[in-house]
């Protein structure tokens, strides 16, 4: 047995874009344990129901994460929307999902570009952060923000997409395509990103479920879960297969990733070939009463709203449990055994996102 | 959409029930927490397959509430989270991070709504 050392990993590394602290234990170079400590920039943002009535509180819902930011309002709102029994037009469901799957692909190219940075690959990282602005060039055109949307209200959404750009977004789309298949085959092929990745932080499919993962992290070992599949917004109308991989290990989880943007494009050309003409949004009035669990598909995994509402307009509780949360506990699971020099790479294919855990 | 149930037990009850769910192959998805008139209301979310399922306690202050670390081993975050952050005396939880798990200033911030008293 080797000499036992901790080192503090983070909360300011060179691959992580938001602060976590690590405390790693190690015997020579091989991680026996790690700590975690979050909540160096918890925001309370659950707590600011107490203060913004349940309108409002959309936009809050909004800023929880930059990258999932659509996301986060559309999951609010579902929740709302269930607790008053709101049916929500089907076009604007249709526009939700549209813009669901562009956030996922938006968010998967960030993360793939964040993992070609962490092994040293600057010019695939900034070929992926390029292609990225794509799809935040569509984001910009049809909601009038890059960052956070504002299109997602309670009842529906606040703006439509009309024929003319949709027909656009499929050309971009295909132009994207063309360019994402070539990006994709030095991140499945380059045997430096295989050398580094392949038999890395393995979690069995076995341990994914007895540690609670969610989402790719989940799916590279082989698990079936995929809130899509529970047919909210538009998904029930479309054909949707989980990704699945099998080897749980980093390489498997980039490849869930990277197969994902396939499918989102195909979700939403499916989008586009079904959307019905229709209102975007319906009224909603008077206040919500009751309490509602929703849970939907994040780019990172599964994401828990709960809300409950007591008649007035401010809400008793607002609670969003994020999937990089979930999938702590099966982080700090495949690190024990790993080698010092692999953690940055292997804590990046969780695609952590502390903005989300820090609510 | 998967229906949703909430069966409310008494927090004695809570290993008995998540134990029943772990050999029914439920999975834990949740545990979220909510400040009542009688103390801090506690939401077990579990899943399987369509079927999701909350267990409900009320914590009252001074109550004991046994972690279900021992059953459901990736608990332990919420359960240190809910512990911080709503100040529920959460017992047995492995690993236990002692309120050290977040980094905030104040003690137990969302335990009772800003102007109430016993905050």
């Amino acid at each position: 047995m080797g000499k036992e050392t901790v080192i503090p990993f983070g909360p300011q590394h060179p691959v992580l874009p938001e602060p976590i602290h690590l405390d790693l234990v190690l015997e020579d170079e091989t991680v026996v344990e790690a700590i975690p400590s979050i909540g160096y920039i918890h925001r309370g943002l659950e707590k600011l129901v107490e203060k913004k009535d349940y309108q409002q509180y959309t936009y809050v819902a909004e800023r929880i994460c930059g990258i999932c930011s659509f996301m986060h309002g559309m999951g609010y709102c579902m929740s709302i929307e269930s607790i008053m029994g709101v049916q929500v037009p089907e076009r604007a469901e249709f526009l939700r999902t549209i813009w669901a799957e562009l956030s996922r692909i938006h968010s998967h190219m960030l993360w793939l570009g964040l993992l070609a940075d962490a092994l040293g690959f600057e010019s695939l990282f900034m070929h992926s952060w390029r292609l990225r602005e794509q799809i935040l060039d569509i984001f910009e055109e049809t909601t009038g923000g890059r960052v956070i949307f504002s299109v997602c209200d309670i009842g529906g959404v606040r703006r439509d997409i009309d024929s003319e750009t949709l027909k656009k977004i499929t050309s971009i789309l295909d132009g994207f395509e063309k360019e994402y298949s070539e990006i994709t085959k030095v991140f499945l092929n380059d045997s430096s990103v295989i050398l580094r990745t392949q038999g890395l932080g393995v979690l069995s499919k076995q341990a994914a479920f007895e540690l609670g993962a969610v989402g790719p992290m989940a799916r590279a070992s082989g698990i079936d879960i995929d809130m899509r599949k529970s047919g909210y917004a538009a998904y029930g109308k479309l054909k949707i297969e989980p990704i699945l991989e099998t080897a749980g290990d980093c390489y498997a989880r980039t490849s869930v990733r990277i197969r994902e943007v396939f499918q989102s494009i195909d979700l939403i050309r499916q989008c586009i070939a079904m959307i019905p003409e229709g209102e975007i949004k319906v009224k909603v009035s008077g206040n919500p009463n009751g309490e509602y669990f929703t849970r939907l598909e994040q780019p990172r995994g599964e994401v828990l709203y709960y809300v409950k509402a007591n008649g007035t307009k401010f809400l008793d509780r607002v609670r969003v449990r994020t999937p990089t949360f979930a999938n702590i506990p099966a982080l700090l699971e495949t690190l024990k055994g790993c080698q010092l020099a692999d953690v940055p790479v292997l804590i990046l294919t969780i695609d952590p996102c502390i903005s989300c855990t820090e609510r | 959409m998967a229906q949703q149930t909430i069966n409310t037990i008494s927090p004695n009850e809570l290993l008995a029930y998540a134990l029943r769910l772990k050999n029914a192959n439920y999975r834990l998805v949740a545990i979220s927490s909510s400040n009542v008139e009688n103390g801090i209301e506690m939401s077990y979310s579990f899943d399987s397959g369509n079927d999701f399922v909350n267990l409900r306690i009320i914590a009252r202050p001074g109550d004991e509430i046994e972690s279900i670390s021992s059953i459901y081993s990736y608990s332990f975050l919420y359960e240190n989270e809910i512990k911080e952050l709503f100040g529920v005396n959460i017992t047995g939880i492995s690993p236990d991070y002692k309120d050290k798990l977040y980094r905030i200033s104040v003690k137990t911030p969302f335990n009772a709504k800003e102007g109430d008293n016993n905050g």
